[in-house]
Order: structure tokens, then sequence, then C-alpha cells
């Protein structure tokens, strides 16, 4: 019956354009199979096969990867926001009713944007306790478990950011009540430990930096949009990296100890 | 003496002679102590290093303002006759957080800044207390707190009176009750 694509997908092969493009085709062989993968830039960074445990949802449910796919969620909500946000005290919280009221799939972009990063705090939370109760921060997983905690401080990090840009009273006075905390921090901050013995004051200490200022403000703004999209997102990206590429390496992802590699 | 030098060579007729070459000794080190492969992997790195450093301490410099274009601190604030004895004025604390109180003898500024995480506090007339809507944070009409998560009472702001009769309030110089600075000169403005 489905006869018709046969048909056409041999005609199509047959022409000068696609002979053009794609030179000859491989032998199915399990080899060739393999190397589809271990020769692909993209596709390499997953296993080329995976033992039959990881496919068991029960033991992890996934939420490294949930947690990886809100990130990329996030990434592509927030790209597309970027088009229409200007993180200027002036603008920002136009162009966010901007968003909400004049813009094809603007509310939904929004919306979605800001499920994935509760959603994403959630599942890395998720994520954290189930690696914690399957004892796979144990050697030779002890650094990798390291790493996990950057990623969890980052991700915490990235919500405080973002929630600052919409400008709105709900995200002026969050972000004031958290930097009032940096200000008493062990020397660096002007209300801290040992802060006024090394001259930190209200317009030089760590509060000062992380702020532009000494309350928040246009710059606080500006400052918190850059980590937001850029600084925090590229490192937050190598660090995911290494993160899974240490999981194959150290015995691939975690199953019943009968299954599993021995170190 | 050219026949006493150990390289001297005897001429003799029609030989071509290599000239003579000025070699340091074998196994020396020399002055610097390494050889020029090693001078130049070592300048190299020297190099690498010194430029990543500075790059570092450039940027970390670069993140922190020089000038600022928040509002100045000091404002003026009327004249000490525009005020009642014994009451809380609220005229300042949309603009400058600042709320100016006139006793019988004087003034004091205090700062509208919750002295537990930074929220605005309200002034209740009818309970004479000031009381921070974010944790409950309450404080004394003069400032000092009684009830709430805040450590410590509010802070006064240093309150003069220019040559022109002005009050004026400088929010950038602070007194601290729990430090004991409430009595020092700036904290409190005597008037009538």
């Amino acid at each position: 019956m489905f006869g018709i694509f046969e048909t056409l997908r041999e005609k199509l092969r047959r022409t000068d354009v696609y002979k053009s493009i794609f030179r000859h085709a491989y032998q199915d062989t399990q080899r060739n199979r393999a190397l589809q993968i271990l020769d692909n830039v993209f596709l390499h960074l997953h296993p080329v096969r995976v033992s039959r445990h990881a496919t068991n949802v029960g033991y992890t449910w996934g939420m490294g990867g949930i947690t990886f796919l809100l990130f990329i969620v996030l990434t592509v909500t927030g790209v597309i926001l970027m088009f229409y946000y200007r993180p200027a005290a002036e603008y920002a919280y136009d162009d966010m009713k901007y968003l909400m009221n004049d813009v094809a799939f603007g509310p939904l972009m929004r919306n979605m944007h800001r499920w994935a990063a509760h959603a994403m705090v959630i599942t890395v939370m998720l994520h954290m306790f189930r690696v914690f109760l399957t004892g796979s921060y144990k050697p030779p997983r002890q650094f990798n478990w390291v790493i996990g905690v950057f990623l969890l401080t980052l991700t915490l990090f990235l919500s405080f950011t973002g929630y600052l840009l919409p400008w709105d009273q709900l995200a002026i006075w969050a972000v004031t009540v958290g930097t009032n905390m940096a200000r008493a921090t062990p020397l660096l901050g002007h209300e801290g430990p040992f802060g006024a013995e090394l001259g930190m004051k209200v317009n030089n200490d760590v509060r000062f930096v992380l702020l532009g200022g000494t309350q928040v403000g246009p710059p606080t703004l500006l400052r918190f949009y850059v980590l937001h999209c850029i600084f925090l997102p590229l490192i937050g990206s190598v660090l995911m990296i290494v993160h899974f590429w240490r999981v194959r390496k150290d015995g691939g992802i975690s199953g019943p100890e009968s299954e599993t590699k021995k170190n | 003496m050219p026949e006493q030098d150990p390289s001297f060579q005897k001429p003799v007729a029609g030989e071509v002679r290599k000239p003579r070459q000025d070699k340091p000794p074998e196994n020396d080190p020399g002055i610097w102590r390494m050889s020029r492969k090693n001078f130049l992997s070592v300048a190299g790195w020297l190099a690498f290093f010194g430029f990543l450093a500075t790059a570092t301490v450039g940027a970390l410099r670069l993140m922190v303002p020089r000038v600022l274009y928040e509002t100045p601190s000091a404002f003026k604030a009327g004249k000490p006759q525009d005020y009642v004895v014994g009451e809380v004025n609220e005229t300042y604390k949309d603009e400058y957080r600042v709320w100016i109180v006139r006793e019988a003898d004087g003034f004091y500024a205090l700062s509208a800044i919750c002295t537990h995480l930074g929220c605005t506090p309200r002034w209740l007339q009818t309970e004479s207390k000031f009381k921070c809507p974010c944790h409950g944070s309450g404080y004394h009409k003069d400032g000092v707190n009684f009830e709430g998560p805040t450590p410590r009472p509010l802070e006064r702001l240093k309150i003069t009176l220019s040559d022109d009769g002005d009050i004026v309030v400088d929010r950038g110089v602070k007194f601290l009750y729990e430090k004991g600075e409430w009595s020092k000169p700036g904290a409190f403005l005597k008037f009538g």
C-alpha cells in the first residue's frame, strides 16, 4: 500500500542533486552503526550503547535528564524573550507588559520560561536526592558530586538574577533583601566580621560590586541581565559538559548494584 | 701574545684555514644559568601568565563602578517651624526613605530602612509604633526595636541646620544606637 513512498525515495536517490550531497550509502554493519554515533559531533556525547538497566526509569526517574531538558527549554524561550526585552530601567517593565499583551505567543514564551525555571529548581533537587539515596556520590564519583553542587548553586543564582528582570515591586524588593545578606559576608561585606578592618564600606564591598551601586538600580538590572543570559549559562554549560562526561567515564548511569560496572 | 694563545694555529703556506672561533668553554652554564632554549621557554610562560594576571586584575577592577548616578545623600527638609512637636513627619519617606521626628527639645531623622532585611516599615500613628510589612519587625517612636525578627534599632541619620535656617538630612552619615552613637553630635538637632 505504501509502495509509492519506496518508488519516490528510489527516484529521489537517483537524482544528481541527491548524489552530489550523499555520494554513497553505507553498508548496514554493526561497526558502521557504532561509527554513525561515534563520528558525529553532536551524537558522540551520548554513549553508543546503554545497558539494559539504564532504561529502568524507576531507578533514576530521569531527574538529571529532565533538568537538562528544562535548561534547554529555558535557553530557547529565553532567547526568544530577548527579542522583545530591554534591560534598562525605563523599558524593562513596559517590555514585559508588551510581551504579555501585544506579542503573538508572548505570554506562552514568558510563562514557559517562568514555569521551566521553577521546575528546574525542583528537579535539580530531586536529582540530588536520588544521587544521594542511590549512593552515586561514592568513589569514583565524588568529583562529579562536587560538580553537581556547583551546578545547583548556579541554578539558584540563575533563578535569582532572572527574578529581577521584570523590574516590578516583587523583583526589586526580593533582590534588595537577597543582596542585603551579601553585606554581612565575612571579610568582603561592609557589615560582616572583619569587613570594617579591611576598609569595606557601603560603596566598595562585595554587595556594591554585585549591585553596581549602593542600592538596587539601573546598573543592577544590567549586571543581572548579563549574568543571567551570558555569564552563568556559559559557566553552566562548561560544568554540564564535565558532569555528563564524568557520568560515562565513571561507569555509566546509575543502576542496581549487580548490574553496574565495578571499578 | 699570539704565539702563546692555545688556539693559535701556526700559518702554513698554501693551506686554507678555518677562522678562529671564539667559543665559550664546554658545560659552561653562562651568566643566565640556563640554555637559550630554556630561557625562551621561561620567558614565554612568564609573558603568558603575566598577561593572564594583568587581565584578571583589570577585569575585576572593571566590575567595581567608579561613578554612580544615584541621588546625592544630603537633602534639605524645610524649616524647623514647619514641624509639629511630637509628630513623625512622613513628607520625605517616599523619595528619601527618611522620617523626621520633632520632640520638645529638638529633631532626629530616622532611616526608613528596616534593619532586618531592608524593606520600608510603616508608621502606625494610632499604635505609636513603626511596623515592617515584610516580616513584622516593630520599633518604638524613637527607633528602638521591641518585636519581630529585627536584631537592632532603626538607624538615625545626620541632621543639621543649614546657614539659611533649613533642616539638612544627610543619609550618607548613619548613627547606630547599639554602638552608642545616638549621643554623638549630628544624631540629634537641638531646637526649641
